[in-house]
């Protein structure tokens, strides 16, 4: 009975662990849109486009300018930060008098149009992206599975952004800025905090997270325009789960929704994709701030 | 959209008793009508007709998802889910059931209104951007159940749909045949959604959208009158689906996909929220420019992309929308 | 899932009138013959089949001095994006209203068979290089489509058979979620079980879309099957062979690529390529004829060797022209499976597969190779990536005609 349930485990591990390394960019992603739709109250639906970004540009940062993956980690989400920074200033910025739901469709406008820019550009099949000579060579040898290592370091990385950005938020100076302009920006302004520059440099945090995620993506899912796209809602739904606001909701739900998806890829693989969003739909009906959300 | 809001898009609607004209309709309306009747009954001869009746399904449609957002203020961001499943069911029907194209169609309404019946109920729960998202989420439900039901095929989609014979009798292979059918289908959705609208019914619809709170203190179930409309609305979504499978043959995952229930927000967006006409007009201007402008790839991904930015800033009102405003009617 | 067009339409007409044209008007006596060249412009099979193919096809027309006889050709391309809808939405406007007479290529099996029912409702023509699915001259099977080049049971004999035969009795299947990926995990896995081998397991992916394939590696690796048997192509196998490296699956299990083309092996690199398995129909260095073609269209194509994707488009437009010079362009407009009728009646003969001939039952037959790609050291320089392991003849690479339970085959 015992050799039983070790079996099952040894045979389910591997991809949970699989499932861990999808978490990590559940956990990315959903922290960038966490930020953004806690300062800003608009739902950045242009955050897969973003993370697309993020991608290309590593790749155009390796094949036009010479610089290596470890260069493109710190680079590629300046860039597309500044980008981010941008688009709010002169477009998003607009539209916070009015209903939330405009700010969705006008970056659902954005995604369109960066989307079909880069297929122009780049085809849609996809560039490949080596991951860095350090991350390569033998797989970890984990017992039960062998993990290229460069999965493993995706899964490291982005725990430790992910606590980082936290930590920030919730025990800095500028991160009680932050928070107390989003229960109640004029009093924050009337101490004499520039809220719209906040503001701005919020929304750009929350972009060079999504490009962030990019470049650690490259190397496993190629460099391709759709690559948002695929995943964007279902990190909407995460962040639906883990309470649209909460930072530390969005980190913890990322990952744990990433091995309930490689659990289910263990049981019943047709259902990994639904999963999420039957969890959705549940949280929302009996908690629809979301697990860890304030209503 | 949501209620409260301090700038909706939509144009100011008199209640029906001041409206000069004929079951409801505006002298503007009144004209505007008769001008598609007659650009319809003409357009066949000049215009390839496959692409005109694509035009109408989706007109179809989009005037469905404008009866949500537009008379009610609720954003439905998976109405693909209908109109989707409306296609496969239809697609099936006349394909494997061998049913005559008008039962196909049917029973695609009626999948369309029983999935917005089940999703309704679960959605109309929260209000504004939950809202939203819940029923993003049950698009992507259907999505993947579409994705792995085998009726559909998969990728492969529902392929070589019979046309049939309308009511048994009528051959629909030609396009010249089967268009007739389709423009009258088009036309009774329309009046359809006209009479849902300037009702008592439509009434009350009306002032959900313009302050929920004031309605329910006057009484009104407004949760019941929010899923009656939504179930309406996914109905002829459903019905517009179905149709859409027996026009061209094929019905496709593309049908249930998300990128689907954005298009179905550009069209009636950039048509006009809240118009009777808009929706159409909306329909017509995507749907063209997607074939007219098919020769430039992903240009018309981004050419979309930049109406919708361009709606949303400056532009809320919508083609019609801003011609009502400028000729000071209501359309 | 790309945010991009899964749209109605994605045609890019030759032809620039995009405007409103009365409908029905383009077959009037005189009117030229028209090639629609339809197939996957910039996505999974771009590299094998895309814009190649057109030029392939051109190169047909001025190779078959039709011009000569008086008769205008125009050559047409679109892009269906490996979607269906939009397959059956451009075959259905180039019929109705662009007057195109015949649509070569049709990558993607699922886009095929639209495309092949659309052909068969106008009676026009396809000749399909690209798609693989043998379903096209099985219980499918239409008067109005010549499958050109290959198919899956092509694959899974030679590939397959080669397998099996080296001591792979166990398999798992990795398959591409849609028609081809079935037929050929269908093909392949029929010929296992008739050589005493048996089927483990398989799994389906997402097409087009996937690019991370580690969960369903992983399953393939936990299956312990001898072989892993890869039912999908193009950018997708490309990925597969790449990330099964990175898992180390090929420590201790063999990679079947059941469809692999030497676009795919480019793209690859010698490096993780050698020791592949592969059959192809065309092989740019394989003798005069070959070399011939190649050198007369790898200037229009980048300095890229033609694929047998390509190559067949090149032979099937060739031998249409022969018809269409046969039947006079009236003749061949007028009805497409008369024109087909004329085209089976005749042999082939061309560089791109030497000579055959076209099966009642719409089958194109000529010889198949097995291929071993080469090792670094072993390779002269870019493209030579081939070594013949053994040339399947004619009589045994294909379904036998009796097996296919196509309508069309009287016995």
């Amino acid at each position: 009975m015992l050799e039983e349930i070790l079996f099952q485990l040894e045979m389910s591990a591997p991809q949970v662990v699989l499932g861990l390394v999808n978490g990590a960019f559940y956990a990315l992603l959903s922290l960038g849109l966490a930020v953004i739709f806690g300062m800003l109250n608009v739902i950045n639906f242009a955050h897969g486009a973003q993370f697309m970004m993020g991608a290309f540009v590593a790749w155009m940062l390796l094949n036009w300018a010479g610089i290596p993956y470890w260069g493109a980690l710190v680079l590629s989400p300046l860039i597309v930060g500044a980008f981010g920074a941008v688009l709010e200033r002169l477009m998003i910025s607009r539209l916070y008098k009015l209903d939330h739901l405009y700010g969705l469709l006008l970056t659902f406008g954005l995604a369109l149009i960066i989307e079909g820019l880069f297929r122009n550009g780049f085809g849609a099949s996809g560039l490949p992206y080596s991951p860095p000579a350090a991350l390569t060579g033998a797989p970890v040898d984990l017992g039960f599975m062998a993990l290229p290592r460069y999965r493993l370091w995706v899964v490291v990385a982005a725990f430790v952004v992910c606590i980082a950005t936290w930590l920030v938020i919730e025990r800095t100076r500028i991160g009680a800025y932050l928070r107390a302009a989003t229960e109640n920006a004029p009093l924050v302004q009337a101490f004499g905090v520039n809220v719209p520059r906040m503001i701005t440099l919020t929304y750009a945090a929350g972009v060079a997270l999504a490009a962030l995620a990019g470049v650690l993506a490259a190397p496993i899912y190629s460099v391709n325009p759709a690559m948002g796209s695929s995943f964007i809602i279902t990190v909407f739904a995460v962040v639906v789960i883990g309470g649209m606001g909460s930072i530390l909701g969005s980190i913890l739900t990322g990952f744990a929704l990433g091995l309930v998806q490689g659990l289910t890829r263990v049981v019943y693989p047709e259902a990994s994709d639904i999963v999420i969003f039957v969890i959705m739909a549940i949280v929302l009906l009996a908690r629809p701030a979301g697990l860890f959300g304030r209503a | 959209m949501a209620s409260a809001a301090t700038d909706v898009a939509v144009g100011p609607v008199p209640p029906p008793g001041h409206a000069a004209g004929l079951l409801g309709f505006s002298r503007a309306q009144g004209i505007a009508l008769l001008v598609l009747v007659a650009a319809l009954a003409v357009a066949p001869f000049f215009l390839y007709p496959q692409f005109l009746m694509k035009l109408l399904c989706f007109g179809l449609f989009a005037c469905a998802f404008n009866l949500l957002i537009g008379y009610v203020g609720l954003l439905s961001f998976g109405h693909a889910a209908y109109f989707g499943m409306g296609s496969y069911v239809a697609a099936h029907a006349a394909k494997v059931w061998g049913l005559t194209p008008e039962l196909a169609i049917l029973l695609g309404g009626v999948a369309g209104a029983g999935l917005g019946l089940a999703f309704g109920w679960i959605a109309i729960r929260r209000q504004g951007i939950y809202f939203a998202m819940i029923t993003l989420a049950l698009a992507q439900m259907t999505y993947f159940f579409a994705l792995q039901a085998p009726f559909t095929h998969g990728e492969d989609g529902i392929q070589a749909i019979p046309r049939g014979r309308l009511f048994g009798v009528i051959d629909l292979s030609s396009d010249l045949a089967l268009y007739p059918f389709v423009a009258l289908l088009f036309l009774a959705g329309f009046l359809l959604i006209h009479r849902i609208i300037h009702s008592p019914f439509g009434q009350v619809l009306t002032a959900i959208r313009e302050n929920e709170p004031r309605a329910t203190s006057l009484g009104y179930r407004t949760d019941d009158y929010k899923l009656v409309a939504f179930t309406l609305s996914a109905a002829i979504a459903g019905v517009a689906g179905g149709a859409k499978a027996i026009v061209v043959s094929i019905a496709t995952l593309t049908d249930v996909h998300w990128t689907m229930s954005g298009e179905v927000v550009l069209m009636t967006l950039l048509g006009g929220l809240g118009t009777l006409f808009g929706p159409v007009a909306g329909a017509g201007a995507v749907v063209a420019m997607q074939t007219y402008l098919a020769p430039l790839g992903a240009w018309v991904t981004i050419i979309q992309g930049v109406i919708f930015v361009a709606c949303v800033l400056a532009f809320r009102a919508g083609i019609v929308g801003e011609l009502a405003k400028l000729l000071r009617v209501r359309l | 899932m790309s945010i991009d067009r899964r749209a109605l339409l994605g045609a890019a007409a030759a032809i620039p009138a995009l405007s409103a044209i009365p409908s029905g008007r383009a077959r009037a006596q005189g009117a030229p013959v028209r090639i629609g060249v339809l197939t996957d412009m910039s996505g999974t099979y771009r590299d094998g089949s895309g814009p190649g193919s057109v030029v392939a096809v051109r190169q047909a027309v001025q190779d078959s001095g039709i011009a000569a006889r008086g008769i205008n050709v125009e050559v047409l391309q679109g892009d269906h994006q490996n979607r269906p809808d939009v397959a059956s939405t451009i075959a259905r406007q180039w019929f109705d209203r662009d007057g195109v007479d015949v649509i070569i290529d049709v990558a993607t099996s699922s886009c095929a068979l639209a495309v092949h029912g659309v052909a068969r409702e106008k009676n026009r023509i396809m000749l399909n290089s690209t798609g693989a699915t043998a379903d096209l001259t099985g219980a499918a099977c239409s008067p109005n489509t010549i499958h050109w080049t290959y198919d899956t049971w092509m694959l899974a004999n030679s590939t397959g058979g080669a397998m099996v035969k080296a001591g792979g009795d166990t398999w798992y299947f990795i398959t591409a979620d849609y028609a081809f990926g079935h037929a050929l995990e269908r093909d392949t896995g029929e010929l296992i079980r008739k050589q005493n081998g048996r089927v483990i397991g398989s799994v389906r992916h997402p097409f087009p879309g996937t690019t991370d394939f580690s969960s369903f590696l992983l399953q393939a690796q936990q299956s312990r099957a001898k072989v892993v048997g890869l039912a999908n192509a193009g950018v997708d196998t490309i990925n597969c062979v790449k990330q099964a490296a990175e898992f180390g699956l090929t420590r201790r299990q063999k990679l079947a690529v059941l469809l692999m083309i030497i676009s795919d092996v480019h793209s690859l690199g010698l490096q993780t390529a050698q020791g592949l398995s592969l059959s192809e129909t065309y092989y740019w260095d394989l003798n005069d004829r070959t070399r011939t073609l190649a050198n007369k269209v790898k200037g229009s194509m980048g300095g890229a060797m033609p694929t047998m994707w390509q190559a067949g488009c090149y032979s099937a437009a060739l031998h249409y022209l022969k018809a269409v010079a046969d039947m006079g362009a009236a003749g061949a407009k007028a009805s497409g499976a008369e024109t087909v009728v004329r085209m089976k009646a005749m042999p082939t003969d061309d560089d791109a597969f030497g000579a055959g001939s076209i099966r009642q039952d719409g089958r194109k037959l000529h010889p198949s190779h097995l291929f071993e790609v080469k090792a670094p050291g072993e390779s002269r320089g870019p493209w030579d990536y081939y070594k013949l392991v053994r040339t399947v003849p004619t009589e045994e690479a294909w379904r036998p005609l009796a097996d296919g339970a196509c309508p069309l085959v009287r016995t």
